[in-house]
């Protein structure tokens, strides 16, 4: 686990799948739905990949939040 | 308890016959600007017979942004469009119906890479005959390159291998039939609107001469088929065609619409503001150069980050959004701020004006890239005030097909040829008459072929 996790504002999200092309393995979008993110902490390792996904972001729905220490 | 909220105030100003409307026909932004100047982040300017709340700022814009369409309704806040579409044909669907439009449509990420390929396709072709050097005129070049990428990507490319540049004059010339005098009424009898009747029928005439020619000859092989084929094949119960060439036309002047006019402004902008910043503009050659340098192709690479390149298109679109103002109409009763809205009352919000706020942007009115740089990232920090796609439920579907478009076109463009400016650097600027803005003519700049 790294030191953050993702956030996501369903009410935003609408399903434009532009961050499963940047981490497919963290976010999944299925035909007509909006994004799946079945673990919101991925580790530190991954954190170039989210970070592409959530600025790619069409609508802005994807947050990555530092936990506190 | 809250006290009752406060009505909203009145920028200075508009004591014609239309209030501010003289005034929104020459200088919007200005208008816009004073607006927030003197009435802070709520305030209003009077449009014909309506109030237009302008709402500027992070929190008033999150309201406009979060509300949905049964509160604040978009279909009836634009009655240019009504007369361009034609009689049926909706200028914007409920969030549900985007939604499924979306996940059916050629905008969704798994297509971005061919659309990328027909893209630079597209401007090869454009720039086939230009020779080693010469002279274009911006509006002209980019509002017809824009029109073959988007008939190719949202129609198809066998009805774009149909077009020729008179598609592109007479879609010009819908677009400048949007004088805010269609505030007042949308069929009132002016040129510009007469002009825009005459192009529309222009338009259904090109279509009809390619709808016969489909009815004529048509595919054998389903594969061939391009959205055209499928719309002139479809029968009603008495097998009478179901669609005639007017409602075709209406459904494609639609399609085509909300990602022509920004594309092709914002295509132009992002040279200008190239040729103005010369360090940028090699910065930019360069990073293309080494980038390309690995062979890829175009569709591989415009889908991807081009770090410098993404950041000067996002400080482009800051700068020159190609949409100024973005209206709604408010259906109830509503306080935002402490202010009231009533019912039927015009909301709008204003990229022009919010992506220049300098609390939320720096140095607001100097180009620099790198405010995209971490950890400022002005644009993800400001979600609510870095507008120029909109936010939200209502955020541009368009805009990462949008954003691939132009890093395609320059992807071409730089890596060839080398630009100058063929007027002075000031002299380039938007036309604001109408509620589509374009440039203004002339925009000339030169070109070399790299050696």
């Amino acid at each position: 686990m790294g030191d953050y996790r993702i956030e996501v504002d369903l009410d935003l999200c609408q399903g434009h799948a532009m961050c499963e092309i940047e981490a497919p393995e963290y976010f999944r979008v299925p035909k007509r739905g909006v994004v799946e993110i079945p673990d919101t902490q991925p580790p530190e390792s991954a954190r170039p990949d989210i970070e592409r996904a959530v600025q790619s972001c069409p609508t802005r729905a994807l947050t990555i939040v530092e936990k506190e220490n | 308890m809250s006290t009752s909220p406060q009505e909203v105030r009145r920028v200075s100003g508009g004591e014609g016959e239309h209030g501010h409307l003289e005034e929104f026909r020459t200088d919007p932004i200005g208008l816009m600007q004073r607006v927030r100047d003197e009435c802070g982040d709520v305030g209003y300017f009077q449009l014909a017979g309506k109030k237009v709340i302008l709402l500027t700022g992070a929190e008033a814009n999150e309201f406009f942004f979060r509300s949905a369409d049964e509160d604040l309704d978009q279909a009836e806040a634009y009655p240019f469009m009504t007369p361009i579409f034609g009689k049926g044909v909706v200028f914007d669907a409920s969030p549900e119906r985007r939604k499924e439009m979306l996940h059916n449509s050629a905008l969704r990420g798994d297509h971005m890479k061919s659309h990328a390929a027909t893209i630079e396709r597209e401007v090869r072709r454009m720039v086939a005959g230009w020779g080693d050097d010469g002279e274009i005129d911006l509006l002209d070049f980019f509002a017809e390159l824009t029109i073959y990428t988007s008939t190719a990507c949202l129609i198809g490319s066998k009805f774009r291998d149909q077009l020729d540049s008179r598609f592109a004059d007479f879609y010009h010339l819908l677009e400048r039939g949007t004088d805010p005098l269609c505030y007042v009424d949308p069929y009132l009898p002016i040129e510009s609107f007469r002009v825009r009747d005459e192009a529309r029928k222009s338009l259904v005439g090109l279509v009809q001469q390619i709808m016969n020619q489909r009815i004529a000859d048509p595919p054998a092989d389903k594969g061939d088929r391009d959205m055209l084929d499928v719309l002139v094949s479809i029968k009603d119960e008495e097998a009478n065609p179901r669609f005639s060439a007017d409602e075709i036309t209406g459904m494609f002047i639609s399609l085509m619409f909300a990602g022509h006019h920004t594309s092709a402004g914002t295509s132009s902008w992002t040279l200008i503001e190239l040729l103005r910043h010369p360090k940028i503009l090699s910065a930019v050659t360069a990073e293309l150069d080494d980038l390309y340098a690995d062979g890829q192709e175009v569709s591989f690479h415009a889908l991807r980050q081009i770090p410098l390149l993404d950041n000067v298109v996002k400080e482009t679109l800051r700068m020159h959004p190609p949409l100024i103002i973005l209206m709604r109409v408010a259906k109830g009763e509503f306080e935002v701020q402490g202010h009231a809205i009533h019912d039927g009352e015009f909301v709008a919000a204003s990229p022009a004006v919010s992506n220049r706020i300098a609390g939320d942007f720096p140095d607001p009115d100097a180009f620099d890239p790198d405010r995209y740089d971490k950890p400022r990232e002005e644009d993800v920090i400001h979600r609510w005030t870095w507008i120029p796609f909109g936010a939200g439920r209502h955020r541009c579907v368009g805009a990462a097909f949008g954003t691939m478009q132009i890093k395609a076109i320059f992807s071409v463009l730089l890596r060839d040829y080398e630009f100058e400016m063929a007027q002075p650097a000031e002299s380039y600027r938007n036309d604001h008459s109408k509620m589509v803005v374009q440039l203004a003519a002339p925009a000339r700049v030169r070109y070399r072929r790299r050696k």
